[in-house]
């Protein structure tokens, strides 16, 4: 606003007080502010060093390299007390990641269905999704995840007495248990024509959508896409001699065996995650959808388009754009949420981080490190969604 | 006798078909449209009607309301299944609202509400006048007189630090002042002897203070140990958002500054915190934050200065929001007018501003509220944090003492969240008023 060139400091002109000049101001102004910030940071690092010296604790990351001597509930990867603390904080980092991509699917899901549904011309539907948007956003997080954990996985029965599913899911107090997918050799080729798959499936896509605008000619591209994404991993896994075979849990006398254990942590956490944030998406795409005018759908229906190929092509274009800047920091939220870990005990980068500055003290360097790795994911998130987001905005003269 | 082949009046309009009227056609339209529709219909109106009995059939039908210890929560010695174990919330009562506040003492917490209420309820009501009178008092004096009174300690010395503080400070503005006037022209004599004398009052009070003439009329001290429950979430939350509106407010200029430094300091700061889980600051406030200065503060105020921070840098982005809001043409007539810098923020650029995001500023205190909360993990017992130490008491356990706590805890949120919510709308319609045709 105060532009540092005026004009109207030519010759004749009232001379100027230098304090009132811009330009001196300016410079004033942020000189203080950087020696206010230097002052601050000398303080801070001066007392840090004399603070740190009489609790006997050595600054820098070396402690990473000791022994943790701690045990983790759930290790994606190999894990033993005698590993460093380096390794436990990193399986810290995989387990946010896991609860983070997982919770970011199922919200993301769920999220669309409620948005749907308070639209639905279902009276009972919509006043249901209208009330878990105004329940759930009005309840702390943290008091969810305890709900989840304490009220309801606690309650669950003893493993001897599992609820179970279809006998392939079992639900009890000490989680919930899957079928465990077992690979054996060649199991490598599936994953090799999955990719293979999707890659030929988009390949089919932009032909078939080059084809239709120079000749105007369709193509079956949905289905094409399905089965060459779903066929070819399906024909590989029979060519290479079915190597993917599932390990069932077993309902022993007092206990399961076998199949794959969620823990209650991961899965209340989940659980909490995804309902929570699915409430705020359920409202970012019911805003979304709202903004596209109706004239639009009237417009394809004038055109004859299917009621389907309306909601494809003119809808949900237009209220993606609306939806996806809000989308993006939902799920940065969620991402940022999934801290709240550690108030049950989920063995998550803060949780983890957390025992670990318990053990050694060395409040700063873990301190920086989960503001490095919460950082870096914020900021991966924000350039793919941005990239997403650049893709489909309006294009304007 | 001429025969007409035409009406000579209009016929009258037919009622529209019965299934088309009525509740039976409103109940055609929005309930039975379509099999489908019917169907969700149905399993909708099931669940909902499931969860709806399952929660007042808990909290009130199978409830027990009276009773001194667990026994009366059993099951076995009522005789039937038992709900909400409400003698449970009424024995832990007082810890839940004022955790382990000394019980003599908590008249001074009630005092504290019934201020903050007085305060808050004409500021939210928009018919009462004296709004920037009232603002200033909730804003500015009640968070001394609150401190004064949640902490205890001398009555009066803690107004007379503040007056004699801000004293001297409207005594260097006007000693500034005048030494600005004496470049430009004549000196304005006035300035220097006003100012002179306001930071000589301003230290003669601080004196005063120091020497404890006023130290006497006192209250107990109750340390920030002793303070836990809703009084926690309360002041947190409140702290957070009373301390929120000036950092975000000058996080915000310093943003939209062209000073590159001033800026890019805003922005990192901005940034950073907003990055990052509340939790990590919280962490870093209470086990950084005692590293890099002299003296430890007590783990309450490192808390505030946390969420102080943390509130503040999701404010800044909030009044960004208005101030980017605002045409320019706001800006070149306040130039135009002459006016400098601070004088067209204040006048006129941050009143609009900060008008048209009152809903984001609710908003962010309904998120602030919910996320107080996460002080318990930095051993803090807020309202949360004492109703899950109340599980742990072996007097009252029983299967129904943990949902009891969850029920009682859930309202209590749900209760404040949804009055905050209700009125941002409320505010969003009023200030709506401008654009609605």
């Amino acid at each position: 606003m105060t532009d540092g060139t005026l004009p109207a400091r030519a010759t004749g002109a009232p001379k100027v007080a230098f304090f009132n000049d811009p330009k001196t101001r300016s410079l004033i102004f942020q000189g203080l502010a950087l020696a206010l910030l230097v002052f601050v940071i000398f303080t801070a690092v001066t007392n840090a060093v004399t603070n740190l010296r009489n609790q006997n604790i050595a600054g820098g990351f070396g402690f990473l390299e000791q022994t943790a001597g701690f045990g983790i509930s759930q290790t994606p990867i190999a894990w033993a007390e005698s590993m460093s603390y380096g390794r436990a904080f990193l399986i810290g980092l995989l387990n946010t990641l896991l609860v983070a991509v997982v919770g970011i699917f199922f919200a993301t899901l769920l999220g669309f269905v409620v948005g749907v549904a308070r639209l639905s011309p279902n009276w009972v539907i919509s006043k249901i999704a209208y009330w878990y948007v105004e329940v759930i956003r009005n309840l702390p997080l943290l008091f969810q995840i305890l709900f989840w954990y304490l009220a309801v996985l606690a309650a669950m029965p003893t493993p001897r007495n599992s609820h179970s599913l279809f006998g392939l899911f079992f639900a009890n107090q000490r989680g919930i248990t899957v079928p465990r997918p077992i690979f054996e050799a060649g199991a490598g080729a599936i994953g090799i024509a999955l990719l293979v798959g999707i890659v030929a499936a988009f390949a089919v896509r932009s032909w078939a959508y080059k084809r239709q605008a120079a000749t105007g000619q369709q193509f079956p591209v949905a289905a094409s896409m399905a089965g060459l994404i779903l066929g070819l991993p399906i024909l590989a896994y029979f060519l290479s001699g079915m190597p993917i075979s599932f390990d069932y849990a077993q309902q022993g006398r007092f206990n399961l065996t076998g199949g794959m254990t969620l823990i209650p942590e991961f899965v209340a956490l989940t659980i909490a995650l995804v309902a929570y944030t699915a409430a705020f998406i359920g409202e970012i795409v019911r805003a979304g959808i709202q903004a596209v005018s109706y004239g639009q759908t009237e417009a394809g229906r004038s055109l004859g388009l299917a009621e389907g190929r309306i909601l494809n092509l003119i809808v949900v274009p237009q209220a993606l754009r609306v939806i996806i800047p809000p989308l993006t920091s939902q799920y940065l939220n969620l991402a940022k949420n999934s801290s709240l870990a550690v108030g049950i005990g989920y063995p998550d980068m803060v949780s983890v981080g957390g025992t670990i500055l318990n053990q050694t003290g060395q409040a700063i360097e873990i301190i920086a490190m989960w503001m490095g790795c919460y950082l870096t994911i914020s900021i991966v998130t924000s350039i793919f969604m941005n990239w997403y987001n650049q893709r489909i905005a309006l294009v304007e003269r | 006798m001429t025969t007409s082949f035409t009406r000579s009046e209009l016929l009258q309009p037919l009622p529209p078909p019965a299934s088309l009227v009525g509740p039976w056609g409103w109940v055609r339209a929005n309930l039975l449209s379509s099999p489908l529709q019917a169907l969700l219909t149905v399993v909708g109106a099931y669940i909902a009607v499931t969860l709806l009995w399952t929660f007042i059939d808990f909290t009130i039908i199978r409830a027990v309301w009276t009773g001194a210890d667990r026994d009366a929560c059993l099951d076995e010695k009522v005789g039937r299944s038992v709900g909400a174990c409400w003698p449970f919330v009424w024995a832990k009562f007082g810890q839940f609202m004022y955790g382990f506040y000394p019980v003599d003492e908590r008249w001074r917490v009630n005092l504290t509400y019934a201020v903050a209420v007085a305060l808050l309820v004409p500021l939210l009501i928009p018919a009462v006048p004296q709004k920037p009178l009232n603002a200033v008092l909730f804003f500015g004096a009640f968070p001394i007189l609150a401190f004064n009174l949640l902490y205890g300690g001398s009555l009066i010395n803690p107004w007379l630090s503040v007056v004699g503080w801000l004293a001297i400070l409207g005594g260097i503005t006007l000693v500034v002042g005048y030494l600005m006037s004496r470049v430009e022209g004549p000196p304005n004599m006035l300035f220097l002897k006003w100012g002179g004398a306001a930071i000589a009052v301003g230290i003669l009070l601080l004196l005063l203070v120091r020497t404890g003439i006023f130290a006497v009329p006192r209250l107990p001290v109750v340390e920030t140990r002793q303070w836990g429950g809703l009084l926690v979430t309360l002041v947190v939350a409140t702290t957070g958002i009373v301390a929120a509106l000036p950092i975000g407010v000058a996080l915000a200029l310093g943003r939209r500054s062209k000073m590159p430094i001033i800026r890019l300091l805003s922005v990192a700061v901005i940034e950073l915190v907003r990055g990052v889980p509340l939790i990590t600051v919280l962490f870093f406030a209470t086990y950084m934050l005692p590293l890099f200065l002299e003296r430890s503060p007590d783990a309450m105020v490192r808390v505030l200065v946390g969420v102080s921070i943390f509130s503040g840098a999701y404010m800044a982005e909030t009044i960004r929001g208005g101030l980017q809001a605002i045409p320019k043409g706001q800006f070149e007539g306040a130039m135009a007018l002459g006016l400098n810098y601070p004088r067209m923020m204040s006048l006129i650029i941050m009143p609009q501003a900060l008008k048209l995001v009152i809903p984001g500023i609710v908003n962010a205190f309904i998120g602030l509220f919910k996320d107080t909360t996460l002080v318990s993990i930095v051993a803090i017992f807020d309202l949360l944090g004492g109703i899950r130490a109340g599980f742990t008491d072996p007097q009252w356990a029983s299967p129904v003492t943990l949902y009891t706590g969850f029920a009682f805890a859930g309202i209590i949120y749900f209760a404040f969240c949804y009055f905050m919510s209700r009125y941002s709308i409320f505010v969003e319609n009023r200030l709506n008023t401008g654009r609605r045709r």
